[in-house]
């Protein structure tokens, strides 16, 4: 026997020249061998370990935010201090523009009432040495709930005398305090918070009137400056929403005509080879500078609305074309042209052999491809800062060409936000929430390959 | 061919399986040293993948079981101490398709060779590519474009490479894989050639769906069928005079 | 009529004649018992509803297009003031305090009378458009419809047109891709122009200093525009990421390739990928928030001084960011190296790193390279991680642990703060745009011939 192990190397003296050489590299190159295994294994892990503390990193900052501290008072509706006329009924005979004033009239008297009043009257009853810090006691609770509970008042009038117990969004800077994202033995002047601010959060804390609740304003509300505790995000999702509006009904079937043309009908010359090239270039365009064409073309020459969410899925929509071109291409490249010979072997046209043979077949891959594009769509950021996106909005837009934000650039509004120990949170919770969107966009994506995925 | 020269490979109850699949159905056989052996048989019918298992091939295929045992030199390949580079070093491999890596003809040759460590110094390893060369029949037509790439060659030189690049590392058997299946008939002729000579030094086994290669140049044949050995036997035998209805059927080309 | 109603009703007009159509080739068809129809009878009615609609949304969109600027032109010639001793500003300012008025939106200062009476008539105008929109529309829908139901015949082609209409509207959408990149490109073109009337090229493409300052009306001063700044900012953090990247990218793809079984990979893969699908911002932020302030730390107990914002931490983050695609590309390259190549250095006796090292890497090298030039393009263009955690500090250093600013963060910076659009300050984004897309353009087509090349070697 000439292989030997190393076990067995007295043996040797019956080997060829060859085989000592190869014995002797052996326990060397096994080494390598094994070395660089680990080392690639080394490098899987550490790209899994990556995608693992990303997102732990995330949800560990952002899921408190979900929870929100508020505050339970029993608001008694005072007559007193809501002292307006009968909200008006429309009358049979009356026009609707004189009716819609006598209404606005009413909502203004409605705006001049002091529905603060209603929450410290309510508060000095927790709060006993409340009275000598009106300032302090009015801060508790965040700015933004006054117009909640006028907006109950312009729902139902009648509530005007009752007492009603609600759960007020606390301010901002207590959320803070409450969940210990302040070093708490910060000295006076570098507190947000006033020292006896501090004693009476803590002992209605303690007492539970003050409580983490789960925060319906994260979903409900729109952004907001004056009352940071009550900033959500519906005004970014409702946006975002608008945008992958028109990149679904726009780019996606923009792209499927035009990958069919390309595919199935472009006769094969120079002219087809430089589209194609063009359309792959175009895949890999940094994503800013479709935002520049959006500023330039359809802002400056056409004088679209700036920050319109029609304006940002018109870029996104520029922006996801050729994503979905070359994921349609690919599934129609997919089907053995048996499918089509068949289908003109009986009698079809070309065009019918496509739209009633290939491209049924093709449509899980084209769903594929489309719900990638939408979801990168989703997520992008940059090319809407330069079409104005970047501004603040506090309503809900009601359409597309309203002003609006989306749900990426919100997330870049709120990290910039001065009030860092509150807005980190919130930013992370606002990722969880965009996280979480792409990754079941994805998932569906993934859904569907694995489903109809065909092997021809 | 006499059989007392020494057994050089021997089979025993050799069997392998693709996952559920059996390819092969425990096959026995020796093969002697210096002797060129062929397998030949329909396509399928396993004789690749018997030769495969003589170096430890069908370890690179994912699902691959391969039971029984081969014992080079007395000594069981799959023992679990033995390095397979060990292996495949002492039993060399010829491709079906020329695979010539995408590197200079000299670096070819040079590979196995520097991987071994075989040479200490730039000289040893020149003297060993020009008698791999040399041996290969190849040296003169590429002894002036030795910096050139391999792949450049016609089928049969890459071929001929392939050969010259196996021989490099001095192995004691050489196992071939259709060799001159992808290669046109001067070129074939050319290595039939080549092999004659090669059988002085080394052990060849090879797998060839060309009968008539078969009878030209091997000692001694075996036929397989359905992952079964059929029939071994003197290559002139074999084809004259069959023992078995099958073999005969494959030779006389009723089916196959 | 608002314009969605007249597409809605375009609609329905379209299901009209296609039901038309349809009962239409139907009665033909039985008078003329004879002679076969050419197409069969949903041709006909898909035939007398494109008729119907198709000319008449062109002409909706001609409008929409054109309309705009006819009733301004209408405006102005009625208005009392001589209207070419404007500049262009004071016109804009004009005629959006007049479209003011007319939308019942308020205005700065009190209106004058004469502005009163503008906004009467640009009212005027607009609903004297709208009807006579609605009314041509009429007209050629009836026109459209009525033409195409008698020209219903059994010769007539039917379908053949509506494959060729079809075939039309297919071309258009393959056109809007090559008119986008037009678009891209003559946009960018005359806004660098444009700025390059203000600056000299020269002192844009070889200026060491970035300072724009403001632009208010009537300074003189102009600041620096010099990009080289902004470039070694960009090549600084780009590198920084391909040395991330690179290494771990190419070594996960060839574990993934070569040594991990097949239950492992399918599930490390799309894992790895997932960082791949992740929003840009999000790095930006998990940058700012947790990489900068732990790379600065880990720097203090080094003893080097690194900014919590700087080339580093943005370089790093955009190379974890890139990993997914440089394996994935890598990935799909490694596999496409033919398994021969490997059989023949194992049944050489060489080991899988030998092979691997010494045959597989050399023989996919041209295609890595292609990856790693795709994701050296990706890294340049990219903005938000820069934008949040690079500093934006635009010093020409080369030093990783300072804060740098970049192309795309200036582009974000130039136009998003409060500057006139027409000034050098707002323009130089597009210079850096048109700057940016040359760059990235030259990497995306070398890496796509590098890589078509390498395909077809092994097909």
């Amino acid at each position: 026997m000439k292989i030997i192990t190393d076990k067995s190397i007295p043996h040797t003296a019956t080997l060829s020249l060859v085989q000592q050489k190869v014995i002797a590299s052996l326990r060397h190159r096994q080494r390598k061998e094994t070395w660089f295994r680990r080392l690639g294994y080394s490098a899987v892990l550490i790209s899994l370990a990556l995608v693992a503390i990303l997102f732990a990193n995330i949800f560990s900052k952002g899921l408190p935010a979900f929870w929100q501290s508020a505050i339970t008072l029993d608001i008694y509706f005072d007559p007193q201090i809501i002292a307006i006329s009968a909200k008006p009924e429309r009358r049979a005979d009356e026009l609707t523009a004189d009716y819609q004033q006598r209404f606005l009239a009413w909502q203004t008297e409605v705006g001049f009432i002091n529905f603060n009043r209603l929450i410290t009257d309510s508060l000095q009853k927790l709060v006993p040495d409340g009275t000598k810090h009106k300032r302090d006691l009015a801060r508790l609770v965040t700015s933004g709930e006054r117009f909640a509970l006028r907006d109950m008042v312009v729902a139902e009038p009648s509530i005007i005398g009752q007492t009603r117990r609600l759960n007020l969004l606390t301010d901002a800077n207590i959320d803070v305090w409450l969940k210990g994202n302040i070093d708490r033995s910060l000295p006076d002047e570098q507190q947000q918070l006033s020292a006896n601010m501090r004693d009476w959060v803590d002992a209605l804390a303690a007492n539970g009137v003050i409580k983490n609740r789960f925060s319906l304003a994260l979903f409900m509300n729109a952004d907001s400056r004056s009352s940071l505790a009550s900033a959500g995000l519906a005004g970014a999702f409702m946006g975002s929403f608008y945008m992958m509006l028109v990149v679904i009904f726009l780019a996606v079937p923009m792209a499927v005509g035009a990958a069919i043309y390309l595919e199935e009908f472009a006769p094969r010359n120079k002219l087809t080879d430089l589209v194609e090239v063009n359309i792959n270039n175009l895949a890999a365009v940094p994503s800013i500078v479709f935002g520049l064409l959006g500023a330039s073309v359809l802002i400056g020459w056409f004088n679209l609305p700036m920050s319109a969410p029609i304006v940002g899925g018109l870029v996104l929509s520029l922006m996801t074309l050729p994503t979905v071109i070359i994921a349609t291409r690919s599934t129609l490249k997919a089907i053995p042209p048996s499918i089509r010979q068949a289908a003109l072997g009986l009698g079809a046209s070309k065009m019918q052999s496509i739209f009633h043979h290939v491209l049924p077949l093709a449509i899980p891959g084209i769903l594929t491809g489309a719900i990638l594009g939408v979801a990168q769509a989703l997520g992008e950021t940059a090319p809407l800062l330069l079409i104005g996106m970047k501004s603040f909005v506090a309503s809900v837009p009601a359409s597309p060409l309203e002003q609006a934000s989306a749900l990426p650039v919100q997330i870049y509004l709120w990290q910039g936000n001065e009030l860092r120990n509150f807005f980190e949170a919130r930013t992370s919770a606002a990722i969880i929430v965009l996280l979480m969107m792409m990754l079941s966009l994805n998932g569906v994506a993934i859904w569907l390959r694995r489903k109809y995925q065909r092997h021809w | 061919m006499t059989n007392s020269a020494p057994i050089k490979i021997s089979a025993k109850d050799v069997a392998v399986f693709y996952g559920n699949n059996q390819a092969l159905h425990g096959i026995s056989m020796d093969v002697y040293q210096n002797e060129v052996i062929a397998f030949i048989g329909p396509s399928g019918c396993g004789k690749s993948t018997f030769l495969r298992c003589m170096n430890r091939m069908n370890d690179t295929i994912e699902h691959c079981r391969v039971t029984g045992s081969i014992l080079l030199d007395n000594q069981d390949i799959h023992q679990p101490e033995l390095d397979v580079v060990q292996l495949r070093a002492q039993v060399g491999m010829v491709f079906q398709k020329p695979n010539p890596f995408p590197k200079s003809i000299y670096e070819n040759i040079a590979y196995g060779p520097k991987l071994h460590g075989l040479a200490a110094r730039k000289a040893d390893l020149d003297d060993i590519v020009e008698s791999s060369l040399r041996r290969a029949g190849l040296w003169n037509e590429v002894k002036d474009r030795l910096d050139q790439p391999g792949t450049g060659l016609s089928g049969g030189q890459q071929q001929r490479l392939c050969i010259a690049r196996t021989i490099a590392v001095s192995p004691e058997v050489i196992l071939m894989d259709e060799p001159c299946s992808a290669l046109d008939p001067i070129a074939t002729l050319i290595i039939e050639e080549l092999i004659d000579e090669l059988k002085q030094n080394f052990t060849i086994v090879m797998v060839t769906h060309n009968m008539q290669q078969a009878a030209r140049i091997s000692d001694r044949t075996a036929f397989f069928h359905l992952g079964n050995l059929i029939e071994l036997g003197n290559t002139n035998d074999l084809f004259t005079n069959p023992k078995l209805k099958r073999t005969e059927d494959y030779i006389t080309g009723r089916y196959g | 009529m608002s314009n969605l109603s007249l597409i809605l009703v375009l609609l329905l007009v379209m299901a009209l004649g296609y039901q038309f159509g349809l009962v239409r080739s139907r009665n033909v068809a039985k008078s003329q018992l004879n002679v076969p129809m050419h197409s069969r009878s949903h041709h006909y009615g898909m035939l007398v509803a494109l008729w119907a609609a198709l000319p008449a949304f062109i002409i909706l969109l001609l409008w929409l297009l054109l309309a705009p600027t006819v009733i301004n032109s209408m405006l102005l010639s009625a208005v009392p003031i001589d209207v070419t001793s404007l500049k262009a500003d004071e016109l804009r300012v004009m005629l959006q305090r007049i479209s003011n008025l007319a939308g019942n939106f308020g205005v700065v200062a009190d209106a004058e009378p004469w502005e009163r009476a503008a906004a009467v008539h640009l009212r005027q105008l607009k609903a004297n458009s709208t009807i006579v929109l609605s009314a041509l529309m009429a007209v050629i829908v009836a026109i459209g419809m009525l033409v195409s139901l008698y020209s219903i015949t059994p010769k007539l082609k039917a379908r053949q047109q509506i494959e060729r209409v079809v075939k039309v509207l297919l071309i258009l959408c393959s056109a809007v891709a090559v008119l986008t990149t037009i678009g891209i490109v003559l946009s960018m073109v005359g806004e660098t122009l444009k700025f390059f009337s203000y600056i000299p090229p020269t002192e844009f493409f070889f200026g060491t200093s970035w300072n724009p300052r403001f632009s208010t009306v009537g300074t003189q001063q102009q600041g620096s525009f010099g990009l080289l700044p902004l470039l070694a900012g960009t090549t600084l953090i780009a590198g920084i990421a391909m040395l991330v990247a690179i290494p771990l990218g190419l070594m996960v793809a060839v574990y993934l390739a070569e040594y991990a079984s097949l239950r492992f990979r399918n599930i490390a893969k799309p894992l790895i990928e997932v960082l791949a699908g992740i929003p840009t911002i999000v790095y930006g932020f998990f940058a700012l928030v947790s990489v900068g302030p732990f790379l600065r730390d880990l720097g203090a107990a080094l003893g080097l001084n690194i900014n919590a914002t700087s080339a580093l931490t943005a370089g790093v983050v955009m190379g974890i960011m890139i990993i997914p695609f440089i394996s994935s590309l890598s990935d799909d390259i490694l596999t496409q190296v033919p398994k021969a190549m490997r059989d023949g250095s194992l049944g050489l006796g060489a080991t899988k790193s030998e092979t691997i090292l010494k045959v597989v890497l050399p023989a996919a090298l041209p295609g890595i390279v292609g990856a790693v030039l795709l994701a050296a393009s990706r890294a340049i263009g990219e903005t938000m991680i820069v934008v949040l955690a690079a500093g934006n500090s635009p010093a020409l250093t080369a030093n990783p642990f300072e804060a740098v600013s970049t192309v795309t963060v200036t582009i974000v910076n130039q136009l998003t703060g409060d500057n006139d659009f027409s000034s050098p300050q707002s323009l130089v984004a597009f210079a850096l745009g048109l700057t940016l897309f040359v760059i990235t353009l030259l990497l995306n087509v070398m890496a796509l011939v590098i890589v078509r090349k390498y395909r077809e070697q092994y097909e």
